[in-house]
């Protein structure tokens, strides 16, 4: 632990007794219940449309709640997890290759290396299979084989076949099945949809949260809401990278808003980095494209033996490439983890031996694939994305290796929930990648659908009623409401000085250069020192900001400019919270790689003596060092083990 | 190896919020990798117009991967501009040639009403799917999703309607400014697959309906609207459409 951080109590959980499997039955049962008569009288704030908010929002007013959805996009049907390609993980074992709610609990928890909590796991997987059924009924097309049955893959190096999937495009179908399912609860009214609005504060009264202040995006009018409770499904804050797979408007400003007012920051430091994107081509690229893991089922990995090395591939003969992952993992060889295949990419460009323009990218070629299967076995497979690869680079991967790199793509930390996905404001709910809940230090492939929509459909719709039976609410009148009002103004402050800074950088460039410390110092594998020093640059970069930075415009009307300056500012803070974190966990696990602390295979090597925890930060003030709380993690029905892949 | 870069010329649609009429202002943009996409190309130029303190165009846009729907503009009279099923964040430069004039200007539809610069509300879109476009089923009600098999054909029928991405280029290119492309994509999904048949007639006459009330104007086979479509939804849809329709009408 750092010096300069209090350490203080431990968090409950508030995980049901009994054994793993009868948990979430007998939680379910004990809950209160709402009276249906009843639920009318309640209102829910959603903010956010991706899969957690969407099926929530939906589920709720199926049930009788009143409903208020918010989200940035003009339609809830845009949000990000609209992107999500490769598939939707299920234990429904139609492949009758031995997969059960056994395995997939298992399989989760060990690729998060040993950092979820059991019980949210296992719920997780038992409610894998409703959500199939579920997306099914609603019209969602999935793939299916000749017989007319849902077809599976596999997926991520998963050992069995328990991957459902639409084409590429598994996320865009099943958000558009739960916008269809939002679109009828608003046709009945018991669901108001606020598009373009951002969440600017959470407000909390008599401890409890009980609204929100919005920025009306097209008048730039702050707004004001309430509810009985207030849930969060605002997604993951990958773009504090700046570049990331995330869609441009992902952002950590409404968690980072409910963290300032009590929340606790779980586990910031544990961002996925995807090995297999397209590589970036100059210093304006905007954001990242991921390319199908799926990729590396066929494709050989491999960059020239020699550093600096500017003939083209075809020129290189075979005895100068390195296979490098073949190399050092016989074994697995292309198929290794993905935190694995991206850190030694990233270790292969360090050591100058990374090709194309920029010197940031690694081969993946399918040379070989093609000569064994054929181009039109290949094409069969990949056709798609070969496509998309060439439509965004110009090359043709049949004639050409394909260059990839790795790129920030999910963040497993996120707010801090118990058993019932609430934090620790009472009331405050979060689901989806805005929680930290499920993946432990690294998310398996095709798992974060299916947690965004298991908590949306099928955990919170009970939960947040076992809170609203229990709770005494007072009578919110907004005008007199002293809460509400400090809302407002401190919203409209930050919104004053940020128009008002009038200095010469604009915002593209501070978050441009955030990104690149958090990459280098921050990203796929860390040590102390440069974490410190990130951590300085990081606080210099933030006071510049406030010095220097110039936003055009005006806060009364549309303005993306102002727009993207409040998420960069709240990026700058948040930033300095991952910091912390990775240098609070002296140890390595999943995606927090820490080079101290590895195994001779350079494995990520754990302290389960030490740090078998969710780290939780709590706010403390401007400029204050945050306080330290933590969950500590028992494992009563898996044994703790070490990966390898050799 | 340093990538090719252009110089163009950029006629902008430059609207305020409120304001009447627009007009057509021309910037440069200057130094544009072939690599980039158009909307980073137009993301250069607001760096440039933020550095001279001016502000910047207003245009839509997230994912930058063609799945969203949120970007889209008329780029030289054409919605997503030239290339064949794509979509305005997915079109490259490498398209453009050094010293191209480009005109850009927002989707123009009664139903779709401008908000500023490129910005237009689509919200119209919503409406016409909260008038029928689901299949009306409660969450934790449904049965195992195997109990019903639906042969690969029609699956992937119902796949290829439903990958509209609700961008609105169809009503853009459409001299009548209609949005049954849209529509019928919608339509046709659950119409393909059993568990939609039940809502199958009413659906299409809802959200035709709805359509009309929202302004948008009737479809009169201009075809268009499937050739600027970035997802390659086809009017064989339509046609399916009306059938649903004509059935609703007389049953
Ligand atoms: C390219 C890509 C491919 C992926 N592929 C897969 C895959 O194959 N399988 C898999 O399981 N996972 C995949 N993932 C991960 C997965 O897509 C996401 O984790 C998941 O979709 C997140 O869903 P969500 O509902 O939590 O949030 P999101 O979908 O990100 O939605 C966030 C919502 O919150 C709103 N919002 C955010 N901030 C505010 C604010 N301040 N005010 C108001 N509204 C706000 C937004 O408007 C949006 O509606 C992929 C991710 C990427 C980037
Ligand atoms: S039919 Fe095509 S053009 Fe029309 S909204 Fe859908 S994707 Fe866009
Ligand atoms: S920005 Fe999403 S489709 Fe273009």
């Amino acid at each position: 632990m750092n010096p300069d951080v209090k350490m203080h109590t431990k968090l409950d959980a508030k995980v049901p007794a009994g054994s793993l499997a009868e948990k979430w039955d007998r939680h379910r049962f004990n809950l209160k219940l709402v009276n249906p008569a009843n639920k009318k009288k309640f209102e829910i704030i959603v903010v956010g449309t991706g899969l957690a908010g969407a099926s929530a929002a939906a589920t709720f007013a199926e049930l009788g709640y009143h409903v208020k959805n918010f989200c940035i996009q003009d339609s809830p049907r845009r949000a990000h997890s609209i992107a999500a390609q490769g598939g939707i993980n299920a234990a429904k074992n139609y492949s009758n290759d031995g997969d059960s709610v056994w395995r997939l609990f298992y399989d989760t928890i060990k690729g998060g290396d040993f950092r979820a909590r059991e019980a949210n796991v296992y719920r997780l997987a038992q409610l894998s299979c409703n959500i199939i059924d579920h997306c099914v009924a609603q019209g969602i097309p999935f793939a299916r084989d000749y017989g007319g049955f849902l077809d599976n893959r596999s997926f991520g190096g998963a050992q069995v076949s328990r991957t459902f999937y639409a084409k590429g495009q598994t996320g865009q179908q099943l958000l558009l099945g739960a916008y269809s399912s939002l679109m009828r609860q608003v046709s009945t009214g018991m669901v108001k949809l606020f598009p373009r609005r951002e969440m600017m504060d959470l407000v909390v009264v008599d401890g409890k949260a009980r609204g929100i202040v919005v920025r009306n995006l097209i008048t730039g009018e702050l707004e004001t809401y309430t509810a009985h409770a207030v849930v969060l499904a605002t997604g993951g804050y990958g773009n504090v990278f700046n570049l990331s797979t995330n869609a441009m408007a992902s952002n950590v400003t409404a968690a980072f808003r409910a963290y300032k007012k009590g929340a606790y920051f779980a586990n910031p430091c544990y961002t996925q980095i995807h090995p297999t994107c397209i590589p970036v081509h100059g210093t304006f690229q905007s954001k990242l494209t991921l390319m199908s893991e799926s990729l590396r089922n066929d494709g050989r990995v491999w960059v020239p033996k020699k550093p600096r090395d500017k003939r083209r591939p075809g020129d290189i003969p075979e005895s100068e490439r390195d296979y490098y992952l073949e190399n050092k993992y016989p074994s697995f060889g292309n198929l290794v983890p993905r935190d694995v295949a991206s850190r030694n990419a990233k270790e292969q460009c360090d050591l100058e031996k990374g090709v194309g323009e920029t010197g940031l990218a690694v081969y993946l070629d399918f040379a070989d694939a093609i000569k064994r299967d054929g181009e039109n076995a290949i094409a069969g497979k990949y056709g798609n994305l070969f496509q998309m690869y060439e439509k965004i680079t110009g090359d043709n991967p049949y004639k050409t290796p394909m260059m990839i790199y790795p790129a920030v793509h999910y963040t497993m930390g996120g707010l801090w929930v118990d058993y019932n996905l609430m934090s620790t404001i009472p009331g405050l709910f979060v689901l989806g990648e805005a929680n930290f809940s499920d993946h432990g230090a690294n998310r398996l492939g095709a798992s974060a659908l299916m947690q965004g929509l298991a908590d949306g459909y099928f955990v919170i719709p009970y939960t947040i009623g076992g809170y609203l039976a229990q709770t005494s609410f007072s009578e919110i009148n907004v005008p007199d409401s002293k809460e509400f009002k400090q809302g407002i103004q401190n919203v409209q402050q930050r919104i004053d000085k940020l128009l008002s800074v009038n200095g010469r950088r604009t915002v593209t460039e501070f978050h441009r250069e955030l990104g690149l410390i958090l990459w280098e110092y921050c990203g796929m594998s860390r040590n102390e020192e440069g974490l410190l020093k990130a951590r300085e640059m990081v606080s210099n970069l933030r006071h510049e900001f406030w010095k220097d930075v110039y936003v055009p415009g005006t806060g009364k009307d549309l303005n993306q400019s102002l727009e993207k300056a409040g998420r960069v500012a709240d990026f700058l803070e948040f930033g300095e919270l991952m910091i912390l974190d990775a240098l609070a966990r002296k140890e390595s696990c999943g995606c927090h790689f820490n080079t101290a602390f590895q195994t001779e295979e350079n494995e990520a090597r754990r302290d389960d003596q030490n740090f078998c925890h969710v780290a939780c930060w709590e706010y403390n003030g401007d400029d204050q060092v945050p306080n330290f709380h933590k969950e500590s993690l028992t494992f009563e029905n898996v044994e703790l083990s070490q990966r390898s892949y050799k | 190896m340093i990538s090719k870069t252009i110089n163009l010329t950029l006629k902008v649609w430059r609207q305020n919020r409120g304001e009447k009429k627009g007009r057509l202002e021309t910037y440069s943009a200057k130094n544009i990798s072939v690599d980039m996409s158009f909307l980073e190309m137009l993301d250069v130029v607001n760096e440039e117009l933020t550095k001279n303190k001016k502000e910047t165009i207003a245009f839509d846009h997230d994912c930058r991967e063609g799945i969203c729907g949120m970007c889209g503009a008329v780029v030289n009279g054409r919605p997503h501009g030239h290339e064949k099923e794509t979509t305005l964040c997915q079109l490259h430069m490498r398209h453009f040639s050094d010293g191209d004039i480009i005109v850009i200007e927002p989707w123009r539809a009664r139903a779709f009403p401008l908000i500023k610069d490129l910005v237009v509300d689509r919200s119209a879109l919503d409406n016409i799917i909260q008038a029928g476009g689901f299949i009306s089923v409660n969450a934790g009600g449904a049965p195992d999703a195997n109990a019903l098999p639906i042969s690969k054909e029609i699956a992937e029928a119902a796949f290829n309607a439903a990958a509209c991405i609700g961008c609105g280029a169809c009503v853009a290119a459409c001299p009548n400014a209609s949005a049954m492309l849209f529509v019928s994509a919608k339509v046709s999904q659950f119409a393909l697959l059993p568990q939609g048949r039940p809502e199958a007639a009413r659906r299409a006459r809802t959200m035709v309906r709805m359509m009309d009330q929202c302004g948008f104007g009737n479809c009169s086979n201009e075809t268009e609207c499937e050739a600027e479509c970035p997802k390659g939804i086809s009017i064989s849809n339509i046609a399916r459409l009306n059938r649903e329709f004509l059935k609703a009408e007389f049953s």
